[in-house]
């Protein structure tokens, strides 16, 4: 090998090493780009998280520049819509939870047991067919559930055990939200009961217990913070349950807690209004993101409480 | 193939000769679905006395523990063949007409790993006794603290009774699942590998408390350690491919096995 | 002795019936939530059969029930899906994506997986809120199929993520490992093994995510969906160059289930007849897409053995 060849090859391998190093650069530079796209894309939650706040805020400010918080927090009346406007909240909280607690009276017992049967007692093929009826079921609208509370409900309950029933009322939009919920609190729970592992259940049957009191005493305990996070998950769905209560509890603001009578709830205030010509700015177009904060505000609150349950009761296998 | 040699009285040491049978195991087969797991068991279980079931993975010595209290019922698709008849009673616990859950009552089962319920340490060892519906607080207190003593668990646990089980070591677990299981007074205690989840000294312990236990209570127990089953058993059975291969006293199988299959396995030349 | 097994005989008796009749509660329960999907549909379909023709899905809404249609309800439908289906999966992807293959364990991938979770939870109200003061104000996109589309979007980003990281993580270790050992950068490693791999599984969140989307009312009544709307929107695609048409999304518009909620609101019986028929329309579609996303997903499941 002459130095001549020697210091060609010398070249040819320096070239490749700077096209290598130039490919290598491309290459990262695009890995970086990818990279940032991806990471502005996951930060966007985050954004609208704060696009959420700074609109219910900011429009709130405009809101309590009028009302003193004072008398939103404890006025009877909400009429900002009259002539004669009062601004108290606490009966559109009040609609709130009484169909709140209605469907929760519905779909706490149905859905845990449903839960514990497909968990615990069902055959796995039955549990297989059963499961995508019930996703199913969670997938309906929920106008398409406001229609069959106004409809269906109302009417039954007139026509069967309470004759005196309104035909708007909290009581049929409320057992309607119930059912509308049961498939999110089965499945939650149902998942955190099937993660109970195997053998805790056959430390149970190997002590001669059956499978209710297995199901009982040993898988419902050990399940209780996914269960927890199932109630928590139905108790947000119901408080922000819109179109049913709008569709069948009849839209009007009264301080009651009687599930018989008519009542709006936040949610049902929201789109009044919404459906309504209100002009942008006004005091009326800013009152529902007042409604709206103290919306989020509950049901956040809430998800703290399920977080701290959650913690309590978190399982240790 | 091996051949079989199988023992079905209970061989009788020089030191012991009247040891009565506890159980006896005739003919059982055991099916998951089509695959059978266990072929013509014959075997007698000796009262007040510990017996060993060892041989490689995937032998059926679990398979046959599982057996005795029925556990395989909670499963759909598997199928016992043959009996087991439980002394002095003489019952058949594999007939269909006698009740897996009265079984299981009668006899108690510790398993791989420790699985304490996620409740205190008084409810876990109590379990056994409010499933029968034990509820009045002195029996239950009294109950309590004797299967605790008997698991050698009392000094360490019993100003604590009332913390989650959780909280203790792996081998405080498996001695409370052990003390859950005396709780009931069972006739026959089964173990599942008891100390295949824990460290040296726990497993010590566990083994200490085996021994122990044997005056009061009839043991099986499967392990997938020679060592063990030579520490702490009296009676040891070999099993291969869901057969018993040899069965006998434990010091005569350890040193003298009759089967040259047995001697591969406790030689170390497999398995 | 005896006596003793008596009583252990009759106690578990006893147990086992309270365990039949507990099996059997849960069968009845199980059954009523069954039963009501099954009754609520067959009510709504003898309830608006006699609506159900062609022409209801070719006439604009009208004073007169029995000439009312959907048709302006179902393209409204259609074009803001188009529009939630541009913005939502791509971004939602993108962001599963980071979460499950990039992201580092620091306080920011906390605060976004914090909000991812606490998105899903926001009731779909606060969207509308949020879009009433962002895009039709803020951003001046107006009460416009394009601000609805962004609306829904927004909603079914965090149902998006969720699923695409499941099925992200359901592709094991050994596999991206088995990629990089053969020199793939990481973007190459996904390209060409975790999307493709998991791609069933992305469809299946993004088919549930646009099923939920497609019933979602109250949002867009918030931000200002009008329920009487007798015309269409510009046609998308157009006959000369440049072909498409954008037009479009700064439209007024009304959507299926807003027009169901419409005639509900109606006191005279003939409306509630369209509603009824609205309703089925609107089940059927959700129905269809929930079907297919739980068949797919059962097929993934017998497909796969990792």
């Amino acid at each position: 090998m002459t130095s001549l060849e020697i210091t060609q090859k010398a070249v040819i391998l320096d070239q490749g090493l700077k096209l290598r190093s130039i490919r290598k650069r491309s290459r990262r530079v695009k890995e970086s780009a990818i990279e940032i796209f991806l990471f502005a894309s996951a930060l966007s939650a985050v954004a609208i998280t704060f696009a959420i706040v700074y609109v219910l805020v900011a429009e709130s400010f405009g809101f309590f520049e009028h009302v003193p918080i004072f008398d939103f927090l404890t006025d009877t009346q909400w009429t900002p819509l009259f002539s004669d406007a009062h601004y108290g909240i606490l009966p559109l909280v009040a609609g709130t939870f009484v169909t709140t607690i209605v469907a929760l009276l519905v779909a706490v017992p149905l859905g845990t047991i449903i839960a514990l049967y497909l968990s615990e007692f069902a055959p796995s093929r039955v549990r297989e067919t059963v499961k995508p009826f019930l996703e199913l079921l969670a997938a309906v609208p929920t106008v398409v559930f406001g229609y069959f509370a106004l409809l269906v409900v109302t009417p039954l309950l007139q026509h069967t055990i309470m004759p005196g029933l309104p035909g708007f009322n909290m009581l049929g939009p409320g057992i309607v939200i119930g059912i509308m919920i049961i498939p999110y609190i089965s499945s939650v729970s149902e998942d955190a009961m099937r993660a109970v592992p195997m053998h805790m259940r056959e430390g149970s049957y190997a002590m001669g217990a059956t499978r209710f009191q297995t199901a009982r005493l040993v898988v419902t305990p050990a399940a209780l913070s996914g269960i927890v996070a199932a109630y928590i998950l139905g108790i947000s769905r119901a408080l922000g349950e819109t179109m049913v209560v709008a569709i069948a509890a009849g839209q009007q603001p009264t301080l009651t807690l009687n599930p018989m009578e008519p009542a709006a709830t936040i949610t049902a205030y929201i789109v009044q209004v919404s459906l309504g010509d209100l002009p942008h700015g006004g005091i009326g177009y800013q009152s529902i993101f007042a409604a709206g904060l103290v919306l989020v505000l509950i049901t956040l609150g809430f998800n703290i409480l399920g977080h701290v349950l959650r913690k309590r009761f978190r399982e240790i296998y | 193939m091996v051949d079989t040699v199988v023992n079905s009285a209970v061989p009788l040491s020089v030191e012991n000769p009247v040891i009565r049978s506890k159980a006896d195991v005739k003919s059982l087969n055991f099916f998951y679905g089509n695959f059978q797991g266990l072929k013509n068991i014959n075997l007698t279980i000796p009262d007040k006395q510990v017996t060993a079931m060892i041989g490689p993975s995937g032998c059926g010595k679990s398979t046959l523990l599982r057996c005795f209290n029925r556990m395989h019922d909670l499963y759909p698709g598997n199928r016992y063949e043959g009996e087991i008849i439980l002394h002095p009673d003489n019952v058949n616990i594999l007939a269909r007409d006698v009740d897996a859950i009265e079984v299981r009552m009668r006899i108690s089962m510790v398993f791989q790993k420790p699985n304490p319920f996620p409740k205190s340490i008084y409810e876990n060892v109590a379990y056994g006794l409010r499933v029968r519906g034990v509820g009045r607080r002195a029996v239950l207190d009294e109950k309590v603290e004797e299967a605790l003593r008997d698991a050698a668990l009392w000094n360490e646990v019993k100003d604590r009774q009332h913390e989650l089980a959780f909280n203790l070591s792996g081998g405080q677990q498996q001695r409370l699942c052990i003390a859950r299981a005396l709780a009931s007074d069972p006739e026959l205690l089964l173990f599942d590998e008891p100390t295949s989840a824990l460290d040296p000294i726990a497993t010590a312990s566990i083994e200490e408390l085996i021994a122990d236990l044997k005056s009061k209570v009839t043991i099986l127990i499967v392990t997938h350690n020679m060592q063990q089953a030579a520490r702490v058993s009296d009676y040891t059975a070999y099993m291969y491919l869901g057969e018993i291969i040899e069965f006998g006293i434990t010091d005569e199988l350890f040193i003298k096995p009759k089967n040259r299959h047995t001697e591969d396995y406790i030689t170390g030349r497999f398995g | 002795m005896a006596d003793q097994v008596q009583d252990i005989r009759k106690l578990i008796r006893q147990h086992k019936l309270r365990d039949h009749a507990f099996a059997l509660l849960g069968l009845v329960c199980m059954m009523v939530a069954v039963l009501i999907l099954l009754g609520l549909f067959i009510n709504l379909a003898i309830d608006g059969a006699s609506r159900l023709t062609p022409d209801f899905f070719t006439s604009f809404p009208s004073r007169h029930a029995e000439r009312a249609g959907i048709l302006s309800a179902w393209v409204g439908t259609t074009l803001v899906m188009l529009v939630t289906l541009i913005a939502a999966v791509p971004v939602g992807i993108s962001a599963a994506i980071y979460l499950e293959e990039y992201a580092r364990k620091n306080w920011i991938t906390d605060l976004i997986e914090v909000n991812v979770t606490n998105l899903a939870g926001v009731p779909s109200i606060v969207y509308g809120l949020l879009a009433l003061g962002l895009f039709v104000y803020q951003f001046g996109f107006g009460q416009s199929i394009l601000s609805a589309g962004l609306t829904l979007a927004l909603l079914v980003l965090p149902v998006i993520i969720v699923a695409t990281r499941e099925a992200l993580r359901a592709v094991p270790r050994n596999i991206r490992e088995a990629a990089y050992a053969l020199g793939a950068t990481r973007w190459q490693m996904i390209q060409d093994h975790l999307l493709p791999y998991s791609f069933g599984g992305i469809m299946t969140g993004v088919i549930i995510g646009m099923a939920r989307a497609i019933g979602e009312t109250a949002p867009l009544i918030t931000i200002g969906a009008l329920s009487y709307i007798a015309f269409l929107p510009p046609s998308p695609v157009t006959e000369t160059a440049p072909y498409v048409n954008f037009e479009w999304l700064t439209s007024a518009f009304t959507v299926l289930p807003i027009q169901m909620f419409n005639w509900v609101s109606r006191p005279e019986a003939a409306f509630l007849k369209n509603a009824a028929a609205t309703g089925a329309v609107i089940i059927v579609m959700t129905l269809l897409m929930n079907g297919t996303a739980i068949y797919l997903r059962y097929q993934i499941r017998k497909k796969i053995k990792w």
